[in-house]
């Protein structure tokens, strides 16, 4: 299927990616021929076919609600690329 | 043209489990910022989510309550975006399979009973907390309250008027509370609403286009927001203006609704099963389980109220209202208080104290003991209720002793009928126009050497023994 | 220096022997990252080791030197995933597996180069440059464990831990002519491994043996209350479950796997495994498993569209690297993640947005779920009939550097014969065969059933009693 600069510019909005144009071109033509290649999963009969997530029948894996020792703060804080005492900072959040 | 307003309600409500729902941090409110967290709340590299049984458990609880089906085999889902209080940029939560679906809750208003139709209540994860900082206009982001336990209760568009919505919010909040999975505090953000509301023409079958209010803090501002809503939708259309989709914040000082940035409106979140967490399959051993403890819940009470204790259908409904109520009431009766006597109390008295104090009910100091021990002392006639009532404004905030109270300020009544006596001579000796008053026929005298001898008495008097004493002695004077 | 050449289990028995002392051992690997680093690009970071030796009771592999892919998080030692947006980070904690392997005695001497996020197939696409191939440095290692496998190729370390989502442990182990193995999903802890994709990583070890990797493993598998999907299996038994009798073994070979695309050396040598395997007493015949066609679209969306959410998290804001100039949020995002991914990231992350977006979920991500589904009934169904497959674990020998990011879909297509295994969850190993007329390693896989981890390893170790491929090791290996 066919995937133009306009899709790509969607979904790199919805990741957060900004490529610049001669990339975008690049990587739509990438993308078109990949996503073709796998239109061939229209071949495989998967009619009735419960779509698997998980791949061995786990379930209910749960904890305790037991409160854990806090970790420390400053362990949290220190890889932050704008360092501060308290808090994660960022630019200003629109609302 | 009259106009319909058509409501539904998204409610999101925090959890009191006492850890996070994937990770073993506290969910205590408060705290210095990031200091309940962890590297699996903060979204580190390398984590993972692992499911808090407790969760499960409340969330199973109160859609039993609320008349839900329990989704047996459920699971969960990522819902992706990007904002600074989401560490992961993606919250856990459920889409395709949420654990409960098609409840029901029903309302008492003004206009009469009606059942809301709840459509799916679901566990997710909540997001931080991101404060500006203009300082250094910066926004800073506050872990604590990412992954604590969230249920996202959905309505159908049932609602038609602002005070159905808050009759339907009183009731949730009651239930939950009962139920002691949630302590449903609005200005703690355990209780959180969203309002979606539309209008169309009465008596049309279509749907108008809704749009989405967020911000509402309170009860009173979410029927303000529904009324601001609803008036600037009914124009548009009246004037010939489409209703945008979008979400629209309501603005406490403006008393208006503005709409919202971008960043809510017409996200992508590509939904996809989460694969850190293997599925739920609740059995039916595990739902009896739960039905089993379920405690009475406060309509069964309030009816258990009316019959067992005969209050009058508005008490049983207050007292009811809110779960440390009606356990306070319970306990004090089975202390042996009469029941009318503590409701009395509890309609009269605490009402007023919470509501000038700004106090919820479970926050009181004044244990049951304590009144129970003070309507003794009236019953007994050792106070009278006016005495009591001193007492009591004295003793509530800190449940203080009443009995040493009593002692202390020397309040016990006044019953010694030769010290009533006395009293009413001396009063009778200085008032001798009242009593002229009185053989002339002015029934007002009589309140007033009632009041005089009261005076005299500081007021710790048995009523009926003064009325007594001084009716007699007057009869002696005729 | 022979040492080097030891495989991890002799060379703790030397340790316990006192043929060697713990600082030896430490030193002559130190002199091997430092005589090969330059050329291979082997690691990222080299760390210091303890002052104090490690307890030789601790397990069968105390003291022995080793080193983690760089996506394992190491507490206070860089971990990059050999990325840019990752900067500086130091992880806050320990890999639940750093933990257990360290309290079974290993000595960890750093963190391994690989492919960007674990996306790749060379170990080209690193921030720190390219890996080399320890047998030809004109030849890339495969990817993306590409310096686990060089490093024990090179004899810097004697076992490595690397991560294998759709063949990133076996086909560099192939590539190198080392033994790679990639255990059945669950039974290694997750907890520490920066995700690709969650459904299908796995941690495995890369050794000289097959008995080097049961030991590894050992340590390695158990259920930790900090994975939900990690599988509740006794685990310390694979070690001493190789007896090398594999009588009476039914081994399959997929015939789809034999078909074009598949180098005739690559072919002869994997084919001649069955003949040691048959003169060891098993049995070995073909079978048609055409569902394998179906496998690498069926990888690339469902990896695709995981990597895309799990890498949602790096933004600059909490950790790791930050882009300069940006005027406000969006631009933070944008710029952080634009520049500080690779073309390859991008590329996944924009293709597994693509399938998961509305109006494509169903048609691509949806489909591949249903695909996964059938697959894994298809491998459950040859089970009944075989206790193990063989297949090649990569259509050829490692390529030339350079050779293969232009062409991005071809180089997913040579996946073809590993990435089903992590769809359907299996245990996959694979050990040097033989070598090409050029001299470059061959691997070939085996493939066990779900907890079969036992039975992959004891054909495994009776193929390398009766072989010596495993033991080669590239011309300079004796410079030290």
């Amino acid at each position: 299927m066919k995937i133009t600069t306009e899709m790509v510019d969607y979904i790199s909005e919805l990741s957060r990616l900004k490529l610049a144009a001669q990339e975008k071109t690049r990587m739509a033509g990438q993308l078109e021929q990949i996503v073709s290649y796998m239109d061939i999963l229209n071949t495989l009969d998967t009619q009735g076919t419960e779509p698997m997530s998980h791949v061995f029948p786990v379930k209910n894996v749960l904890r305790t609600d037991a409160v854990a020792p806090c970790f420390p703060r400053e362990e949290l804080l220190k890889n932050a690329p704008v360092p501060d005492e308290e808090a994660f900072l960022s630019p200003k959040t629109v609302d | 043209m009259t106009w319909e307003i058509i409501i539904g309600l998204e409610t999101h409500v925090e959890l009191s489990t006492a850890t996070k729902i994937f990770c073993g941090c506290t969910t205590a409110f408060g705290g210095d910022p990031n200091t309940h967290c962890c590297p699996v709340c903060t979204g580190m590299p390398g984590t993972l989510p692992v499911l808090n049984e407790a969760v499960v458990k409340f969330a199973a609880k109160a859609g039993l309550a609320l008349h839900c089906d329990i989704t047996r085999s459920c699971k969960f889902d990522r819902k992706n975006y990007f904002y600074p209080d989401l560490p992961k940029a993606y919250q856990i939560s459920q889409l395709y399979l949420p654990i409960c679906r098609d409840g029901k809750v029903p309302i008492v208003t003004d206009a009469g009973e009606k059942t809301i139709r709840i459509h799916e209540i679901h566990m997710e994860e909540d997001a931080g907390k991101l404060v500006h900082d203009p300082w250094i206009d910066q926004s800073r982001a506050d872990y604590n309250r990412c992954g604590v336990p969230l249920i996202e209760i959905v309505t159908e568009p049932d609602f038609r008027t602002a005070d159905e919505v808050i009759a339907y919010l009183e009731k949730l909040r009651a239930t939950l509370q009962y139920l002691e999975v949630s302590d449903c505090k609005m200005q703690e953000g355990s209780l959180r609403c969203d309002v979606n509301l539309s209008v169309r023409p009465m008596g049309s079958a279509e749907f108008g286009t809704r749009t989405e209010m967020k911000n509402l803090n309170s009860f009173k501002a979410i029927s303000r927001a529904i009324a601001y809503e609803a008036k600037r939708q009914i124009e548009a259309v009246e004037e010939g203006k489409t209703i945008v989709q979008e979400t629209r914040r309501w603005d406490e000082n403006k008393d208006a609704t503005f709409a919202m940035r971008s960043k809510e409106n017409a996200q992508d979140y590509r939904y996809f099963p989460e694969p850190d967490i293997p599925p739920l399959e609740l059995s039916e051993g595990y739902l009896e389980a739960l039905r089993a403890e379920q405690p009475e819940l406060a309509e069964e009470k309030r009816l258990r109220y009316e019959k067992d204790y005969q209050l009058p259908s508005y008490d049983a409904a207050i007292i009811t209202g809110q779960k440390a109520l009606s356990d306070f009431f319970e306990t004090a009766v089975a202390l042996g208080s009469e029941a009318k006597q503590v409701s009395n109390w509890i309609m009269g008295e605490i009402m007023r104290r919470l509501s000038t104090q700004g106090l919820e009910a479970k926050d009181m100091k004044l244990t049951p003991k304590t009144l129970s021990r003070l309507i003794a002392l009236v019953k007994d006639g050792k106070l009278n209720r006016n005495t009591a009532v001193k007492v009591f404004d004295a003793i509530f905030d800190t449940d203080g002793d009443v009995d040493a109270y009593v002692k202390e300020h020397g309040l016990e009544q006044v019953s010694d009928a030769g010290l009533v006596g006395r009293i009413v001579d001396e009063v009778f000796a200085a008032n001798p126009k009242s009593i002229e008053d009185y053989k002339a026929g002015k029934e007002k005298a009589f309140g007033f050497l009632v009041g005089q001898v009261m005076r005299q008495l500081k007021g710790q008097a048995a009523p009926a023994v003064v009325n007594e004493a001084i009716r007699a002695k007057l009869d002696a004077l005729k | 220096m022979e040492l080097c050449k030891l495989s991890a289990l002799e060379l703790h028995a030397a340790l316990q022997a006192g043929d060697v002392t713990q600082g030896e051992a430490v030193a002559a690997a130190r002199a091997r990252i430092a005589a090969t680093q330059p050329e291979h690009n082997a690691f990222i970071t080299l760390c210091d080791t303890p002052a104090q030796a490690p307890d030789l009771a601790a397990s069968p592999l105390a003291g022995v030197p080793m080193a983690y892919k760089d996506n394992i998080c190491t507490k206070g030692l860089k971990t990059t995933c050999a990325s840019k947006i990752l900067g500086e980070f130091q992880p806050p904690y320990d890999a639940t597996v750093v933990e257990r392997l360290g309290q079974g005695g290993a000595v960890c001497l750093g963190k391994l180069n690989m492919d960007e996020f674990a996306m790749g197939s060379t170990s080209e696409t690193s921030f720190y440059g390219a890996v080399k191939n320890p047998w030809n440095p004109a030849h890339v290692t495969g990817g993306s464990s590409g310096g686990s496998a060089a490093a024990v190729a090179s004899g810097a370390c004697w076992y490595t831990i690397g991560s294998d989502t759709g063949g990133s442990i076996r086909q560099p182990a192939a590539f190198c002519g080392v033994t790679g193995m990639k255990p059945t999903y669950g039974t290694v802890s997750r907890y520490g491994l920066i995700a690709y994709a969650s459904s299908l990583d796995q941690m495995g070890p890369i050794a000289r043996t097959a008995a080097d990797c049961a030991a590894v493993l050992d340590l390695m598998q158990g259920k930790d209350s900090r994975d939900g999907t990690s599988l509740d299996v006794p685990a310390g038994s694979l070690l001493a479950g190789l007896t090398g009798d594999i009588r009476g073994m039914k081994i399959g070979l997929p015939a789809d796997c034999f078909g074009d695309g598949l180098t005739g050396e690559v072919g002869s040598a994997v084919r001649a495994v069955a003949e040691v395997l048959r003169a060891r007493g098993a049995t070995v015949e073909e079978f048609a498993l055409p569902i394998i066609q179906y496998a690498v679209p069926t990888y690339y969306i469902v990896a695709a569209a995981e990597a895309s959410s799990n890498l949602s998290r790096f933004d600059g804001i909490k950790y790791g690297w930050r882009a300069e100039g940006y005027e406000d949020l969006a631009d933070l995002y944008n710029r952080t993640r634009t520049e500080g991914f690779g073309a390859e990231v991008k590329r996944r992350i924009l293709l597994g947005t693509f399938v998961l977006s509305t109006g494509y979920y169903d048609a691509y991500y949806k489909k591949a779920l249903q695909a996964k589904a059938l697959i894994k009934q298809a491998f459950d169904d040859a089970f009944t009939r075989y206790d193990l497959l063989l297949t090649p674990v990569s259509p050829t020998t490692a390529p030339k550097l350079g050779e293969s990011l232009s062409d991005p879909l071809h180089m997913y297509l040579s996946d073809i014969y590993t990435v089903s295994v992590n769809l359907a969850g299996l245990p996959g190993l694979s050990m040097p065969c033989g070598f090409d007329g050029r001299g470059l390693p061959i691997g070939a896989q085996l493939i066990g059933p779900a907890l079969g981890d036992g039975k992959v390893l004891n054909a495994a170790h009776a193929y390398q009693q009766e072989t010596t491929f495993h033991k080669q090791t590239p011309k300079g290996g004796d410079a030290v």
